[in-house]
């Protein structure tokens, strides 16, 4: 217990110890994460008003990031199941970033439905008067915040391990990996049920949600990881070989494919039908009644996933610069789908026919930045940390620095024999 | 760096300064960062009302207590000493609306009654009824107008459809709450706890009805409006953050009266009564009338009718 709390503590210790652009990042972030506080703190005083939500539209910016925050989360298991189900020993030693990755996003997630709440001093009535099963709100709480402990325990576990320096039991941490893989599809599958068992609004009650909220986050997932494990090499003295990055470009190729081809089916059936249900279908592409305000959004979401596909489906996807432009553009593409095209138009028009749009305020969007740059903080962190008990350059001195003792993580011994070089 | 990366945390005074200016600043801009807390107002975050229990936990004695503390904050807000009760569900009563589309007239008198009983937010503006605008020949509301300011009202060819809570048999927005603030009473009310809502809005995005309104910013209600004849569940004030909506006046239709928007209608388009009372007014026009529900194919089986009839 002891010898944890050192740990800890040596782990908080090491967060503060950088280079120069270590610090740069680290300080604007906090920077962003204040901005973000302060504008909370003004919605505590001032309600929800601060917002661009009003009794039509009334679930916005905040809901949309949490929804599209969730897929990251779950695309995690895209990185533990090459692993652990297909023995790609490539990306043995990358997973523990991808569910770094979901703890952050977790993480991002609990904010993001926290402060869309009006009344967040009184979160504890959910523990007091827990309306479950029927809420299918209850069942998020339950899957997200179970999902969040798996990911620390196995996270923790292996690092744990690595740094005392001896080899994991595979009993304390394997069967948690295949719960947390069925548990990723959960997380996900839930929170497109929060919005499809709504009878109300037509825009969602359709049962290809969840299998598009699946395919748009195992494609934007890995997206965003392939971009992350880049920056890691680069920055964190990480090395892994690119053919890590060439699995994770299948996956995303495939689930963009099926993503974009969920779209077309939900499309197709919606305007083909062409009954009453297309209305919030219409505004979104094509603007109703005179408002078009999500239009120029959707179009070019669809844009920038058309481009990714065509570099991913072409031989450039092999260099390295114009698969992290695809990346970049499917990241964002995803985001503006799933947040302004899944979200807002549900809400628009409403029920009763009436056309409200919806413009965040900046207010709002500063509370998102914030959160955002407060979960890359955490990542940040957790890498920061990670990186150097891994690689042997963090590890209790009881257990001896002589790196080698297994030999099953080649990269990482060599890694640790390079960092003990350079300390 | 590779002091700490090898293990030896020592301190050396410079680290120590450097850490502790650090510290300092970070602590600085934290303050400034959560400084327009100050203005926060802390009116209702008393630790009793944090500990308040849900409605259905109470005892009577709990009941009481918290009636006395909102009469007193209610007479401190508002200076005036409210008459407010925790009415019970009648006995043998299940309430149910009938209103002839035939008669209405789409004046909004029934809208701005309903804001000055149940103590509606002026600014914001808060409003249970909305009344919509139809062409004659359609049922479709995506062809309705909601802010039809002609100087006559009807106008012609069109008529009016006022659309409130419709206290569904089956409703979704009990369903989706994850806190149980908003339930069923045994006379088919849909109410809610304004001290258990946690503000989350799912309730809202479930509604078929557009009936709930969200309290966006601290509602505001002259003092000298306020209507002091309050309940618990129905029209006592709110604050910002929590849900509201229609109840049918508790306030007055569990004491025998009829609520605020059928009083005031000037042409008897609002019916309201007992449906277990086959003699009840109510009953009757379920019976003879050709009546019809707003989206049957949302099967929420709402307890408020329209029926278009000239007579009666």
């Amino acid at each position: 217990m002891k010898t944890y709390l050192h740990f800890l503590w040596r782990c908080f210790c090491l967060s503060f110890v950088g280079d120069w652009r270590y610090y740069v990042w680290m300080f604007a972030l906090s920077a962003v994460v204040l901005t973000g506080l302060n504008a909370w703190c003004r919605q505590l005083v001032d309600g929800l008003a601060t917002t661009g939500m009003t009794d039509q539209v009334s679930w916005g910016l905040y809901i949309a990031n949490f929804t599209y925050l969730v897929g990251m989360a779950a695309a995690a298991v895209m990185l533990v199941i090459p692993v652990y189900i297909y023995r790609k020993r490539e990306l043995h030693d990358l997973v523990i970033f991808g569910e770094l990755l979901a703890v952050a996003a977790i993480l991002m997630c609990l904010l993001f439905v926290s402060v869309d709440l009006g009344r967040p001093d009184r979160f504890l009535h959910i523990f007091m008067r827990f309306n479950f099963p029927i809420s299918m709100l209850s069942w998020d709480v339950v899957v997200l915040n179970g999902y969040l402990l798996l990911n620390l325990h196995i996270c923790g576990y292996l690092i744990y391990c690595a740094y005392r320096r001896r080899p994991p039991s595979r009993t304390f941490y394997v069967p948690f990996v295949f719960v947390a893989i069925v548990w990723a599809f959960s997380i996900h599958t839930v929170t497109a049920f929060l919005y499809v068992g709504l009878g109300s609004r037509p825009f969602w009650n359709s049962a290809i949600i969840a299998p598009r909220f699946l395919a748009s986050a195992f494609a934007a997932g890995p997206a965003f990881i392939i971009l992350t494990l880049q920056v890691i090499r680069r920055f964190a003295r990480y090395r892994f070989p690119d053919q890590a990055l060439g699995i994770l470009r299948g996956i995303v190729t495939v689930a963009l494919t099926i993503n974009m081809f969920l779209l077309v089916c939900e499309i197709f059936t919606e305007f083909y039908t062409g009954s009453a249900h297309m209305a919030s279908t219409r505004y979104l592409f094509f603007g109703l009644h005179g408002h078009d305000a999500l239009v120029p959004w959707i179009w070019t979401a669809i844009g920038l996933s058309g481009f990714a596909m065509v570099v991913l489906y072409t031989p450039l996807a092999r260099r390295l610069g114009w698969l992290n432009a695809a990346c970049v553009a499917l990241i964002v593409g995803i985001w503006i789908e799933k947040g302004m095209g899944l979200i807002v138009p549900a809400f628009i028009p409403s029920p009763l026919g009436e056309m409200v749009e919806y413009t965040p305020t900046r207010n709002e969007i500063f509370v998102c930045l914030g959160i955002w740059a407060f979960g890359l903080l955490i990542y940040t962190i957790l890498v920061r940390v990670t990186v150097p008990v891994l690689t042997g350059r963090l590890v209790l001195e009881s257990a001896g620095r002589e790196p080698g003792s297994d030999t099953e993580h080649g990269p990482r011994a060599h890694e640790a024999a390079a960092g003990a070089a350079r300390n | 760096m590779s002091a700490q990366e090898s293990g030896r945390d020592g301190v050396t005074r410079r680290s120590f300064l450097r850490g502790g200016l650090g510290a300092a600043g970070g602590l600085a801009a934290v303050a400034a960062a959560v400084s327009p807390l100050r203005e926060l107002d802390t009116g209702d975050l008393t630790l009793e009302r944090l500990l308040q229990k849900h409605y259905k936990e109470m005892t009577p004695e709990d009941k009481e207590r918290v009636l006395e503390r909102i009469r007193n904050e209610v007479q401190q807000r508002f200076e005036v000493r409210p008459e407010l009760r925790d009415l019970p569900p009648l006995p043998g009563v299940e309430f149910a609306y009938a209103l002839n589309l035939g008669r209405c007239i789409g004046c909004r008198r029934c809208v701005h009654a309903c804001v000055r009983e149940n103590n509606q937010s002026r600014d914001p503006e808060i409003q249970y009824i909305r009344v919509l605008e139809l062409p004659r020949g359609s049922v479709d509301v995506e062809r309705s107008e909601h802010h039809y300011d002609h100087l006559r009202v009807p106008s012609p060819d069109h008529y009016y459809m006022p659309v409130q809570c419709h206290q569904c048999e089956n409703p979704p927005c009990v369903k989706v709450c994850p806190v149980e603030a908003t339930w069923k009473e045994p006379d088919g009310v849909i109410v809610i706890d304004y001290d258990w809502c946690i503000g989350c809005r799912y309730c809202a995005a479930a509604c078929p009805y557009f009936a709930r309104r969200f309290n966006y910013a601290e509602p505001s209600v002259p003092k000298e409006e306020l209507n002091p004849d309050m309940n618990y569940l129905s029209n006592r004030p709110r604050r910002k953050g929590v849900m509201e909506k229609c109840h049918f006046c508790l306030q007055r239709t569990r004491a025998g009266r009829m609520p605020a928007c059928l009083e005031v209608c000037p042409v008897g388009a609002r019916n309201f009564g007992n449906l277990l009372d086959p003699e009840s007014q109510v009953a009757q026009i379920l019976k003879t009338k050709q009546i019809f529900v707003l989206k049957q194919d949302a099967a929420t089986l709402p307890r408020f009718f329209y029926y278009f009839d000239q007579d009666m």
